[in-house]
């Protein structure tokens, strides 16, 4: 992890001179959203909605933080509000 | 020291950020199996956020080599485009530029793109200086959760929800700033269909490629409307 993360960032200095190709400028502006998208995804992959509480403490959870979040815009109130809630939520009420 | 106090000021509004989400990321890895010490070498080593978040899972879910490497590159790739735009910038930065290049986080990207230094301080050395006390707060976070997180006098089941917040918020951020909303629900949806078809253990790579094969095919689409900066 450590190692591709340098390379990831040492890379443009060692092959690009000035200007990179279009396509990875391209990308560079598209895959940033779409991996947010990914991850969103990746960190509910054990949520089972079949079976009890039926992700209920996640989907709970993950309403306030995009609620409060589009409300306040402040992204530390959004995690530690989410984070609390789901914590009170798994440990208190499923 | 002129300098230094410039850069510490510039600084602060990414302090308690990386300090609580830090030691969310220590408390995060204790739970996971993995203390102090992995939790001090991974932000002194990896440093980047995200990525550690989601490389403790990796780690603790026996993830394959592979697997690891793609995560990293596509959790990362962003990275690439912070130093394209730094090439200028950081070119010249001689002794300093190794670790400019190293630290260049989200973060510290946000805070130095602008280019702008104050009067009187030294444009590399200051760069430098934000970085590093940037790296601090984050290692000092994680090493105070690692540390706290067998103390603590409530229990920190659930914790890990944090992570899920932490990409919850920034995707309800960036839906709201974004004027085009395909390339984020591209990367929710291919990967909700990917987990469907490939299940939970074995989604990420067929998530990342199909994610890649279709913002490729919407290229002309996604970049006719706005002006392509290359």
């Amino acid at each position: 992890m450590s190692v591709v993360t340098i390379l990831l960032r040492a890379a443009p200095f060692l092959v690009f001179k000035k200007k990179a190709p279009a396509y990875v400028m391209y990308l560079g502006q598209v895959l940033p959203a779409a991996i947010i998208g990914m991850l969103v995804v990746y960190c509910l992959k054990d949520t089972n909605p079949l079976s009890a509480p039926f992700g209920a403490p996640e989907l709970i959870a993950g309403l306030l933080v995009a609620g409060l979040h589009a409300w306040k815009r402040n992204i530390l109130l959004s995690i530690l509000a989410g984070t609390a809630a789901y914590m009170l939520l798994t440990q208190l009420v499923f | 020291m002129k300098t230094v106090k410039a850069a510490f000021v510039k600084s602060l509004p990414v302090m308690a950020g990386y300090i609580i989400l830090g030691i969310g990321f220590g408390i995060l890895a204790h739970n996971a199996g993995y203390g102090f010490p992995w939790a001090l070498a991974m932000s002194l080593l990896i440093f980047a956020g995200s990525m550690q978040y989601v490389g403790v899972g990796l780690l603790a879910g026996g993830a394959s080599v592979l697997t690891v490497i793609l995560t990293t590159v596509m959790v990362n790739a962003r990275h690439l485009f912070y130093s394209i735009s730094m090439l200028r910038l950081y070119r010249n930065a001689g002794r300093y530029k190794p670790y400019l290049i190293f630290s260049l986080t989200d973060e510290t990207y946000s805070l130095l793109c602008d280019g702008k230094v104050p009067d009187g301080a030294d444009p590399d050395r200051f760069r430098f200086l934000v970085s590093l006390f940037n790296q601090s707060y984050w290692v000092l976070g994680s090493v105070i959760g690692s540390l706290v997180s067998g103390i603590l006098p409530f229990s920190t089941a659930g914790i890990e929800f944090s992570m899920t917040a932490l990409f919850i918020a920034s995707f309800t951020e960036q839906w709201i700033t974004a004027k085009d909303h395909i390339p984020a629900a591209t990367g929710l949806l291919g990967t909700l269909f990917c987990l469907v078809v490939f299940g939970p253990d074995r989604f990420l790579i067929p998530a990342m490629l199909l994610i890649t094969l279709l913002l490729t095919l919407f290229r002309n689409r996604l970049s006719a409307g706005k002006k392509v900066d290359a």
